[in-house]
């Protein structure tokens, strides 16, 4: 009972991360077509700041975690402008080029922080919840699910109210339809990658104090990433939400009851059955030709 | 036979006498390195037959390791002679391959390439978590060599001579099998899809056809592989692997045969001598990748017929 409590409310916490990797992917595949097979290293560079900035020169966490976002935000900037939008037309070429930024990317997280065993960054929230004596939630990480559903709900809103949003979801819909209503592409373009960015930094800075920082660790990112957008429906915002936390539930509770090696198995043969059945994803829409 | 086909057959055998040569001359290893680049050129050209029906999968790598565990446990577990073990690694990757068509050919494009990606991945966590036959992510060791008339295969020369064999044969039947109707229809169904199936080209039969015969020679490069390295792991097949392929045939150029032998020739000597850089070859890898794709989209095979366009426009302006 303890273990299948504390097992819900993981899931929980676990899925707000999976849907914060998961919508910057979906965000840059709608509005610009490539895929960012780099975004699980956009999240690494955020916690890689956490421990360079908070760890080894003290500063406060909350500015490093503005920093890690600054700091990815003008990686995703970089990327769209001088790889992505010259290979507009070209989408096997945008991914090609984001594999070489991901190469660079993790180097660079070799330098910074060396070789030897994975980092690891003291919760600035210590302390844990203790429900009943029956279920722990750490400080730390109730303050990442609430900044995470912050973060969803501000991208919720800045996408359903907001002009600028509704120009990045009309791209999505129809790229040349919208450049001719005078909506600009490359200004969404840049739009688009930017939020895809801050939300990689910042869900890299959620996860630095609850996680091991290597600069692999991106690897596991974009997996998961991949599994549930598809799962969801390729392009959908609400899908991916959704399916992260039913994939969360799946993977927490076989990852308990049974292996890690498992569940990350049984994930990626469900994604493959969504994508025979059904390739639009449990919430998309079927693209015409 | 014309004479240029004179000139070009005089051209590859003077390459394969000097080939045979090379090796006593060649530190220990540099014959290492050679053995490893062989095999490494069979990987990308059967992967280019692949791409030849226009849709990239990240599986192949795995397919590679399909071959490499059959024949290690073939001929550790089973005690079969490695040259039976060997043809039954391509064997058995091209039956998997041939299972995996009915899901994997449901999907095209994008959707191939990450389900294609996510079944490979699938496999190789298969790999590491059934400790029984596979190992485990230590996976299996002490494979044996393969034994010929006393020969010591466990040396770099002999087993060198064994893979340039292996590896020309398969590549003359690669090159006639691109060449032939057969791999003409490939194009077809790459370039005019809809035009072929319209004349009664069974695209998706193609397609997994294309699949299959591809799978069952990286299959052999993976047993030739193994049988030399002495061991295989789940880690020798991962993505990141996958994606050094993906470099040496995009760098290359894969619109003729010659391109993704040429990619994997020029960056497998380039990774060679940044070999003091270690941990930083990588990003010097993704520096090149996003070279090549800003500013070589065609890739090195286009660079002779580049230069030769540029002097000709010298010499005529306008």
């Amino acid at each position: 009972m303890e273990l299948f409590l504390q097992s819900i409310i993981n899931s929980f916490i676990q899925g707000g991360f999976f849907a914060l990797w998961a919508v910057g992917l979906v965000l840059v595949f709608g509005v610009m077509g490539v895929v960012n097979f780099a975004h699980g290293e956009l999240v690494m560079v955020g916690a890689y700041t956490i421990w360079l900035l908070h760890s080894q020169y003290g500063m406060g966490y909350i500015p490093a975690l503005g920093m890690a976002i600054l700091l990815v935000l003008l990686i995703g900037l970089f990327m769209e402008r001088f790889l992505f939008r010259p290979k507009r037309e070209d989408p096997l070429g945008g991914l090609i080029n984001s594999i070489g930024v991901l190469f660079i990317l993790q180097v660079a997280a070799l330098i910074v922080g060396g070789t030897g065993p994975a980092k690891q960054v003291a919760p600035p929230f210590s302390g844990t919840l203790i429900i009943e004596e029956i279920v722990r939630v750490p400080y730390q990480r109730l303050f990442s699910i609430a900044v995470c559903i912050a973060a969803l709900s501000l991208l919720w809103f800045f996408l359903t109210k907001t002009k600028l949003g509704w120009s990045l979801r009309a791209v999505a819909l129809d790229r040349e339809a919208a450049a001719l209503q005078g909506i600009n592409i490359n200004r969404t373009s840049m739009i688009a990658i930017g939020v895809s960015g801050a939300l990689a930094g910042l869900a890299g800075a959620l996860m630095a104090p609850i996680s091991n920082i290597y600069p692999h660790m991106g690897h596991n990112v974009i997996i998961t990433a991949f599994i549930v957008t598809i799962v969801g429906g390729i392009g959908s915002l609400p899908g991916a939400v959704f399916a992260s936390v039913l994939y969360a539930f799946l993977h927490t509770f076989i990852t308990a009851y049974f292996s890690g090696t498992i569940a990350t198995m049984s994930g990626l043969l469900i994604m493959v059955l969504v994508l025979i059945v059904k390739p639009t994803g449990i919430m998309g829409r079927r693209i015409s030709e | 036979m014309s004479k240029a086909g004179i000139l070009q057959i005089a051209g590859i055998l003077v390459l394969l006498l000097a080939l045979l040569v090379l090796p006593n001359y060649l530190k220990y290893h540099h014959q290492d390195f050679m053995i490893f680049l062989f095999i490494n050129i069979l990987v990308v050209v059967s992967y280019r037959l692949m791409t030849l029906t226009g849709e990239w999968s990240l599986i192949h790598i795995v397919m590679m390791g399909v071959g490499a565990y059959t024949s290690a446990l073939l001929s550790k577990n089973l005690g079969f002679p490695v040259w039976v073990s060997m043809p039954m690694a391509g064997v058995s990757a091209g039956l998997m391959a041939a299972l995996l068509c009915f899901p994997l050919f449901r999907m095209t494009q994008f959707y191939f390439l990450i389900g294609s990606f996510a079944v490979g991945e699938a496999i190789r966590l298969a790999w590491i978590f059934f400790v029984y036959p596979f190992g485990g992510s230590s996976g299996v060791s002490s494979i044996p060599p393969p034994e010929l008339l006393g020969i010591d295969f466990m040396e770099p020369i002999p087993y060198f001579y064994l893979v340039l064999s292996v590896v020309t044969i398969c590549l003359v039947i690669l090159y006639r099998v691109e060449n032939s109707r057969f791999g003409l229809t490939l194009h077809a169904v790459h370039w005019k899809a809809s035009l072929a199936e319209s004349v009664g080209v069974n695209t998706w039969k193609y397609r997994s056809l294309a699949f299959i015969v591809a799978s069952l020679f990286v299959g052999i490069a993976g047993a030739l592989k193994i049988h030399y390295l002495g061991n295989v792991t789940p880690h020798q097949f991962g993505v990141g692997t996958m994606v050094f392929v993906l470099i040496w045939v995009i760098v290359g150029g894969y619109n003729t045969f010659f391109g993704p032998i040429l990619g994997a020739i020029v960056l497998s000597v380039l990774d060679e001598s940044l070999r003091d850089l270690e941990e930083f070859r990588p990003a010097i890898y993704g520096v090149i990748l996003i070279a090549a794709i800003m500013f070589m989209p065609k890739g090195l095979e286009s660079v002779p017929s580049g230069i030769r366009q540029w002097f000709s426009q010298r010499k005529s302006p306008g």
